[in-house]
C-alpha cells in the first residue's frame, strides 16, 4: 500500500470503488476469480494485464455491461447493483471504448448530442463542449464532421461526452494505442487534471511505461486473477512484466545487418490507389524497396491507409499499373493473391479470424487454404487430405501451437496460437517476401517473442520481410529501417538507429494540420470561436 | 423461473443433427394439434398422411419419383448456400429446363432416336443455366442481390410457360386445353422397373448426390465455395475468385434444377402444362436445410418431403382435407428447423435470472 493511500485511508475517506470477490464464469473460462480492487478518490489506477487475463471484464462489470456471477460492488461504500451502462453513468461512472462508437458522417457537436437521452441537457450543449475542452486541453472543433478528425481527436469527442457527465470515475480502455507520442504526452496532461479534481480514473493497459509515468496504483491481473497490487512508479518495467506475464520474456536475438547487396524482392514505385469505400484512405504515390535478408517497419497511427496498403501488396486490391509493385523482378500490380504466391510472396493479414484463417474451418483446412499452391497439395483438382494433414502437423510441431490438434477448429485456438499457427504457415512456404501486418496484435508476450524470433529467422534465411504495424516498439525492436504512413503518404524509409522517437511521432501524426504542440502555443483555440 | 439461451462457444456437433430430427417430431406433433382441430382423429391422419402412402406396392416406387427433382434441385442449392449464393429461383429455372427439353420433344413428335432423349437433357440444363446466368450476372456486374432477382425471374417462367402452352405450342387437337401434345416414345424417360413410374431422373439425382458430396467434401473447387460462404475475405486472401465461384454455383444449382423439370415433363407428366411443378422448386429449399446443406443429408430430406406430397394426396382422398396440408406441413416444418437450429449454437438454460451470490460463490470454492 503506498504513502498516499495510506494518509487517504487513516484521513478516514471513502473509497470510491470496492469490489470485493467479483466472479465471472463465461463457457470454457472463469474470467474474473474474485477479484478485489479498492479505488480512492482522486486516484489515477492501472489494471495491467495481458490480452486475456480479464481486464476487459471486469471494466465491462463495473460499467454495467455484464453482471457478475458473484461478487460486491460498493460505491462510495453503499452497496449497489449496476444492471446496465445508463445506470453506471447515473452513479457517475463514464467509460472510454478502445473502439469508439461514432457516426463518420455526423459532427462532433451531433455525436455528443446523440448520447444524451435528456432533452433538457441538449441546451446549450456547444457552449459546454467547448467550455470542456478548453478547460482540460482538448482542443475540438463541434461543427467538424467526425470523418475528417483523426483517430487521436475521435477519442477527444469520447472524452467530451464523459465529461459532459461530470463523472467521479473515468475508465480508458487502452487509451493509447491509437495515439502518436505526442498525443499520448497531452492525453496524460488531461488526465492528471481530472484526477486532480477528485476524478478517479481506472486505467487500462499493457504498456508499463506508460503505467510507470501515469498511475499511483496498480492491480496486476493474470488469468483472471489479481496477482499484485503496487505502486508502479516504485517499481521496474522488468518486474511489472514479470508480475503480469508470469515468467521472463527474452527479447529476440538482434537481426545481423549485412553490408553486402542482397536482391530485391519487393519494390513498389508510385503506388496510388484510390480508395473504394466511404471514407477509405488514398494511397498516394508510394515507393519502397526491400532487399533480401531486410526486415522493413512500416509505422503509423491505426486508420492511415495501412489496410488499403496491405490489401494493395496482397493483391486483394488491384492497381492500376503492374509496374507499380515488383514483386521478385515481376512486375505484380495486376496480379491477384493466387499469382502473386506463385511468384514467392506470402502474407499475414491483420484480422486472423475470417481473414487469416476461416474461424469455423479445422486446423488442417486452413493450412490448406493459403499454402495448396506453394506446397501443391491437390491432385486432379482433389485435395490431398494425407499430406494437408502431414502439413498441418509440421506448423503446429515447428511453432509450438497449442490447441487439440490438426482437427481443432481455428476458433477454438487462443489468438496467439492462432497467429503462431498463421504466422508459420506462410513461413513454412518458404517465401521470398512475407509481408505482415500487425504480427502480435491482441498476442500474448510467449507468442509474440515466438513470432517475432521467426521473423528474424526468416530473414536471415535471405527473404525480404515487410512488417506494418501500429506497435513502435515491435518496429524497433525488428527493423533495420522504418517509414511511417499517414493519410495515405509513406515517408522516405530510414535505417531506425538515425531516427529518435519524437521524430517518427512527429511523422505519424504531422499532416493532420500543425503538430498538436503549436496548436496549443495559440492562445485562441480554434474551438474557443465557437 | 427464467429461461434463457446461453451461448456454447462452439458448434454443437450432437444439435447440428439433432435439430432436424427434433423439427420433425415437433412438425408431426402439431400436424396431430392441428388434423384434431380439424375435427379429424389425429392417429388416424397422421396414419393416413405419413404412412399408408407407403403401404402400396406403387408407394415406395412414387416416393422416390416425388424425391426425385427435389434431391436433384436439393443438391444444387445445397453447393451454393454453402456459397453463401442464395439461389431463391429454382422453380423458374426448373420451368426453363422443361421448355427447352419439351421444345425438342414436340419437334422430334413420333420420330424416334437414340439421340433424342440426351439431347433432351443436355437443352434443359442449357434451359436452366440461362436462367440462373441472369441473377449471376447481375449480382457480379451491378451487385444485384440474387435473393430478390431470381425469385422475380420464376414468376417471368411461368407466365413464359403459359404464354407457349395456350398459345404457339398449343396442341391443336387438344379440344381447347392449354398443354402441348404428348411426347413421344423416343422423347420420354426410360422406366427402370416395369409397372411403376420409377424413371432414370430418380437414378441420376442419386448420382448428382453423390457427386456434390465429392466435389463439396474432396474438391479444390468445394473447399473454395465452403470458404467463399464461412470467410468471404479469407476467400479473397487466399485468392479464389468470388465472382467465378458465384457464376459457377448458379448455374450448377440452375443446370440442376432444369434437368429436374424435363424429368418430370418426360416422365410422370408426359407433355407441358401450365401446372409443371407442385412447388418444388422452393419445397427444395427445405430440402437443402433440412438435410443440412450435405448432398447426401439432401436424399433423405428429400424422401422426406416427397412424402408430404404423397401424404397431402392421401389426405385429400380419404380423407377430404384440402391440398394445402402438404404446404402447411412444409411450412410448420420449416419453421420448427429454424427454430431449432438456435440450439445448434446456444443451450437451454432453466433458472433464476439472479442466481443467488452467496451459493454460487460457495460452490465455487
Amino acid at each position: 500500500m503506498t504513502d498516499s493511500r495510506k494518509t487517504a485511508e487513516a484521513a478516514g475517506a471513502t473509497p470510491l470503488l470496492q469490489l470485493d470477490g467479483i466472479l465471472k464464469q463465461f463457457p470454457g473460462c472463469l474470467a474474473n476469480d474474485h477479484v478485489d480492487l479498492t479505488l480512492m478518490p482522486g486516484e489515477i489506477h492501472a489494471l495491467l494485464g495481458e490480452n486475456g487475463a480479464g481486464k476487459s471484464t471486469l471494466v465491462k462489470i463495473i460499467y454495467g455491461v455484464q453482471e457478475p456471477d458473484a461478487g460486491q460492488i460498493r460505491w462510495q461504500g453503499a452497496t449497489v447493483q449496476i444492471a446496465n451502462p445508463a445506470q453506471a453513468r447515473r452513479l457517475g461512472i463514464g467509460m472510454v471504448f478502445q473502439h469508439f462508437s461514432l457516426f463518420e458522417s455526423l459532427t462532433v457537436a451531433e455525436n455528443i448530442a446523440l448520447g444524451i437521452s435528456d432533452a433538457r441537457q441538449r441546451k446549450g450543449l456547444r457552449s459546454r463542449i467547448a467550455e470542456i475542452s478548453r478547460s482540460y486541453g482538448l482542443l475540438l472543433d463541434p461543427d467538424r464532421a467526425v470523418h475528417e478528425l483523426s483517430v487521436g481527436e475521435r477519442q477527444r469527442v469520447e472524452i467530451v461526452r464523459c465529461l459532459l457527465q461530470e463523472p467521479r470515475l473515468l475508465i480508458m480502455d487502452e487509451p493509447t494505442s491509437v495515439l502518436t507520442p505526442q498525443e499520448v504526452d497531452k492525453l496524460f496532461d488531461t488526465l492528471r487534471r481530472l484526477a486532480a479534481e477528485g476524478c478517479a480514473i481506472l486505467y487500462i493497459s499493457h504498456k508499463l511505461e506508460e503505467i510507470r509515468a501515469l498511475c499511483h496504483e496498480a492491480t496486476i491481473m493474470r488469468q483472471g486473477k489479481v496477482v499484485a497490487t503496487c505502486d508502479p512508479r516504485h517499481e521496474t518495467a522488468e518486474h511489472l512484466a514479470e508480475l503480469m506475464i508470469g515468467s521472463r520474456v527474452s527479447a529476440p536475438d538482434r537481426p545481423a545487418s549485412s553490408q553486402e547487396e542482397k536482391p530485391v524482392m519487393l519494390e513498389v514505385s508510385h503506388l496510388s490507389l484510390k480508395s473504394d469505400r466511404q471514407f477509405g484512405i488514398d494511397l498516394k504515390d508510394i515507393s519502397f524497396t526491400v532487399r533480401g535478408g531486410e526486415i522493413l517497419g512500416i509505422g503509423g497511427v491505426a486508420g492511415n491507409g495501412q489496410s488499403e496498403l496491405m490489401a494493395a501488396l496482397s493483391g486483394e486490391t488491384l492497381v492500376n499499373t503492374a509496374d507499380a509493385i515488383r514483386i521478385n523482378d515481376v512486375a505484380a500490380g495486376r496480379l491477384g493473391p493466387a499469382q502473386r504466391r506463385l511468384l514467392g510472396a506470402c502474407f499475414v493479414p491483420e484480422e486472423r479470424n475470417g481473414h487469416g484463417a476461416v474461424s469455423a474451418f479445422s486446423l488442417t483446412d486452413n493450412a490448406f487454404l493459403s499454402a495448396f499452391r506453394r506446397r501443391s497439395l491437390t491432385r486432379l483438382g482433389l485435395i490431398e487430405g494425407e499430406k494437408t494433414r502431414r502439413f498441418a502437423d509440421d506448423i503446429i510441431r515447428l511453432f509450438d501451437v497449442r490447441g487439440r490438434g490438426v482437427r481443432a477448429e481455428a476458433r477454438s485456438l487462443s489468438g496467439g496460437n492462432l497467429q503462431k499457427f498463421i504466422v508459420g504457415r506462410e513461413i513454412l512456404q518458404r517465401p521470398d517476401l512475407l509481408v505482415v501486418a500487425q504480427p502480435t496484435w491482441g498476442v500474448d508476450a510467449g507468442a509474440a517473442a515466438a513470432i517475432h524470433q521467426a521473423l528474424i529467422d526468416l530473414a536471415a534465411q535471405g527473404a525480404g520481410i515487410v512488417i506494418i504495424s501500429q506497435d513502435l516498439d515491435e518496429i524497433l525492436l525488428l527493423c533495420q529501417r522504418i517509414a511511417v504512413i499517414n493519410l495515405g503518404s509513406l515517408s522516405a524509409p530510414r535505417p531506425v538507429g538515425e531516427v529518435t522517437v519524437e521524430q517518427i511521432g512527429l511523422l505519424m501524426g504531422g499532416v493532420h494540420g500543425a503538430p498538436p504542440q503549436e496548436q496549443i502555443k495559440g492562445e485562441q483555440p480554434r474551438v474557443a470561436r465557437t | 423461473m427464467w429461461l434463457g439461451l446461453e451461448p456454447r462457444g462452439q458448434r454443437s456437433a450432437f444439435w447440428t443433427y439433432g435439430s432436424p430430427v427434433l423439427a420433425l417430431l415437433l412438425t408431426v406433433v402439431t400436424a396431430a394439434i392441428i388434423f384434431a382441430a380439424l375435427g379429424q382423429d389425429p392417429a388416424e391422419a397422421l396414419w393416413t398422411f405419413l404412412i399408408e402412402p407407403l403401404t402400396s406396392a406403387s408407394g415406395l416406387p412414387e416416393l422416390f419419383v416425388k424425391a426425385a427433382p427435389l434431391i436433384l434441385i436439393g443438391v444444387g442449392l445445397s453447393i451454393g448456400f454453402r456459397a453463401n449464393v442464395w439461389n431463391i429461383g429454382a422453380e423458374g429455372q426448373f420451368t426453363l429446363g422443361a421448355i427447352f427439353g419439351g421444345w425438342l420433344a414436340l419437334r422430334v413428335g413420333e420420330g424416334s432416336g437414340w439421340w433424342i432423349f440426351p439431347a433432351m437433357l443436355l437443352l434443359s440444363i442449357l434451359g436452366g443455366m440461362i436462367w440462373a446466368a441472369i441473377p449471376a450476372f447481375l449480382k457480379t456486374r451491378f451487385n444485384a442481390n440474387e435473393i430478390l432477382t431470381s425469385l422475380m425471374l420464376t414468376y417471368v417462367a411461368q407466365l413464359l410457360l403459359l404464354y407457349l402452352v395456350t398459345g404457339p405450342w398449343k396442341d391443336p387437337e387438344g379440344y381447347g386445353f392449354p398443354q402441348t401434345a404428348m411426347f413421344g416414345d423416343g422423347a420420354t424417360a426410360p422406366i427402370l422397373i416395369p409397372e411403376t413410374r420409377l424413371h432414370l431422373g430418380v437414378l441420376i439425382a442419386l448420382a448428382a448426390a453423390l457427386l456434390g458430396w465429392l466435389i463439396l467434401s474432396k474438391s479444390l473447387l468445394g473447399f473454395q465455395l465452403r470458404v467463399l460462404g464461412s470467410a468471404p475475405r479469407a476467400a479473397r486472401f487466399a485468392g479464389f475468385s468470388e465472382a467465378g465461384l458465384i457464376w459457377l454455383s448458379l448455374l450448377l444449382g440452375g443446370g440442376l434444377a432444369g434437368l429436374a423439370g424435363l424429368f418430370e415433363v418426360a416422365g410422370p407428366i408426359g407433355q407441358l402444362t401450365p401446372s409443371i411443378s407442385p412447388g418444388y422448386g422452393f419445397t427444395a429449399i427445405i430440402v437443402a436445410f433440412l438435410g443440412r446443406l450435405h448432398p447426401l443429408g439432401v436424399v433423405l430430406a428429400g424422401l422426406v418431403l416427397a412424402l408430404s406430397y404423397l401424404g397431402g394426396e392421401a389426405a385429400q382422398i380419404d380423407l377430404g382435407l384440402p391440398n394445402a396440408v402438404t404446404g402447411i406441413f412444409q411450412g410448420i416444418l420449416l419453421f420448427y428447423l429454424l427454430g431449432c437450429d438456435v440450439l445448434i449454437l446456444y443451450r437451454l438454460r432453466l433458472g433464476r435470472k439472479q442466481p443467488p451470490a452467496k451459493h454460487l460463490r460457495e460452490a465455487s470454492r
